[in-house]
């Protein structure tokens, strides 16, 4: 029963792994931007919410609502103002210029709010559980959990049922001709690392609540973001929620066999996987 | 009839290669006119200058009596400039409606079930309705040109620009094509056409402009550039070069 809790507990990590990664996956498959500062953009939503519950004296739960506007305005005015610049035929200038704004990112947050571990407190939900047989489950992890279903879904629903999506395909597919139809790149661009950024909102804030976080822990975040998407499959945002899983329930297993292992576990297994299957489970099929 | 698009010593070189020389004309609204001229002459690339693809060395480009030399790509589009392309470059991983629906969104300006409605339309009249859900990489050839049409005609264009699109059709498959350009035309839609099969050109076109090595070298009515000495030297060549 411990090893099936320990599964259990796994998969419902997943769901935070997920989340990490779907907006990383997201902005690679519309403009083919690896962004290396976005561990540290999840670190600086969490942030965020922070200051909103002390300023506001909020529920982090509502600091949502300032939260996701905010970052989706600072995905905007970063991709138009910075990122647009660096793309083009070279995919070095956005790595780089990412992984500056990742450097930039941790020094400013700890400045702002030194190098002390900070966690979100959401009250009684953080201890609460539900029991199914001789399980208890968490209703924290279960609800990142669902919330990352629902964000996937969301995310679908935006690429293949509404205008929007259709501009982000087109401009996916040919970024050139999608500007003589009409359609500025520029513009689609900035509305994919905004919806990237809502994404890494919503993933901050459910980090916070689960774990301390301090300045230093974004590039650890990353790291499990593109494990997840790797494993799951470039471009497949079901693929990448196996990921998160996968990679999750490694995690827990690990932790379970020696607490030291947690991490290391994760990591075998991914490149495990990696040297079975290069290209993830379930790599993109043409749409 | 006042002039839709004006060039005016229109010049673009590739290093040493000169793709448009000095070039000057004016299209009328409602005018249809095809552009004639050797492989390499720089007929693509004039288009390219027109839609803003390229940016020119020098010259300037009015449409509508306004300065859209220094405009984007995606401004002229919205403005009524659309093209196809030679080579047909759809959006592979969408389906034709899709391909089409975007023009009609973005370009068009149109929303909602009106947008789809106009797509239906343009499909019809291109004969691709039947195909409309059937993912663009997948398609024929020839599919693949009517979806090119399809996608500009879906951007509303007052300026069509057509590259080449009669090329690898048969006969009859041409014969539609024409009916098809001739419907767009009739609709008060001005129209530029690079061709190399002369007859549908002569079938829709009342001018023609002829260019070699980026410049204009003859001008005019069909029937008589056709058989200008300057076009016989180009195509017939002078040096025994091969026929059109």
């Amino acid at each position: 029963m411990d090893w099936l809790n320990a599964i259990v507990q796994g998969v419902l990590l997943g769901g935070l792994y997920a989340l990490f990664a779907s907006g990383l996956s997201l902005i690679f498959g519309v403009m083919r931007l690896v962004n290396i500062a976005h561990g540290d953009l999840i670190v600086l939503a969490a942030y965020l919410a922070l200051s909103t519950t002390l300023i506001l004296g909020v529920h982090p739960f509502t600091a949502i609502l300032v939260v996701i506007p905010l970052m989706a305005l600072i995905g905007y005015v970063l991709q138009r103002g910075v990122l647009n610049h660096t793309l083009g035929d070279d995919i070095l200038p956005p790595l780089l210029v990412t992984f500056g704004l990742s450097v930039f990112l941790q020094n400013a947050l700890l400045e702002g709010y030194t190098a002390d571990p900070q966690k979100l407190n959401v009250g009684s939900l953080e201890t609460a559980s539900v029991s199914v047989g001789e399980l208890s489950i968490g209703l924290l992890p279960l609800s990142t959990f669902v919330v990352a279903i629902v964000v996937i879904v969301f995310l679908q629903w935006i690429f293949y049922h509404t205008a929007l999506g259709r501009q982000f395909r087109a401009v996916s597919d040919n970024a050139d001709i999608a500007q003589l139809m009409g359609l500025s790149k520029g513009h689609i661009f900035g509305l994919a690392l905004a919806l990237s950024l809502v994404v890494c909102g919503i993933a901050g804030i459910l980090l916070g609540a689960r774990t301390s976080f301090d300045p230093a822990v974004g590039s650890g975040r990353l790291i499990f973001a593109f494990e997840a998407v790797i494993i799951g499959g470039l471009g497949n945002l079901w693929g990448t929620l196996i990921g998160g899983i996968v990679l999750g329930v490694a995690q827990t297993i690990g932790g379970k066999i020696n607490p030291g292992w947690q991490l290391l576990a994760g990591h075998v297994v991914f490149l495990l996987i990696l040297a079975i299957r290069p290209r993830g489970f379930f790599p993109r099929v043409e749409h | 009839m006042s002039s839709l698009l004006s060039v005016n010593n229109l010049s673009k070189a590739f290093g040493a290669v000169r793709v448009a020389d000095d070039l000057c004309f004016d299209i009328a609204e409602g005018e249809a006119v095809g552009i004639l001229g050797p492989n390499g002459a720089g007929k693509t690339s004039l288009f390219n200058l027109i839609t803003g693809a390229l940016k020119s060395d020098s010259g300037t480009i009015y449409y509508r009596q306004a300065d859209i030399t220094k405009h984007s790509a995606q401004k002229r589009c919205r403005n009524g400039i659309a093209r196809s392309f030679q080579i047909p470059q759809p959006f592979n991983g969408m389906t034709v409606f899709e391909n089409c629906l975007v023009a009609a969104t973005q370009a068009g300006g149109m929303s909602g079930s009106k947008a789809e409605q106009f797509v239906v339309e343009v499909l019809d009249d291109t004969g691709l309705l039947d195909k409309s859900n059937i993912k663009s990489g997948s398609l024929t050839l020839l599919d693949r040109k009517r979806l090119e049409m399809s996608r500009a005609l879906a951007t509303k264009p007052s300026l069509l620009l057509l590259d080449e699109i009669a090329g690898g059709l048969t006969e009859a498959e041409c014969g539609e094509l024409i009916d098809s350009i001739k419907r767009v035309r009739a609709s008060g839609t001005t129209i530029i056409w690079i061709e190399h099969v002369i007859h549908a050109l002569m079938a829709v076109v009342e001018r023609l402009i002829v260019i070699d090595f980026g410049r204009m070298i003859a001008e005019g009515d069909p029937e008589t550039t056709i058989k200008s000495d300057a076009v016989k030297e180009i195509y017939l060549g002078v040096d025994g070069g091969e026929a059109a």
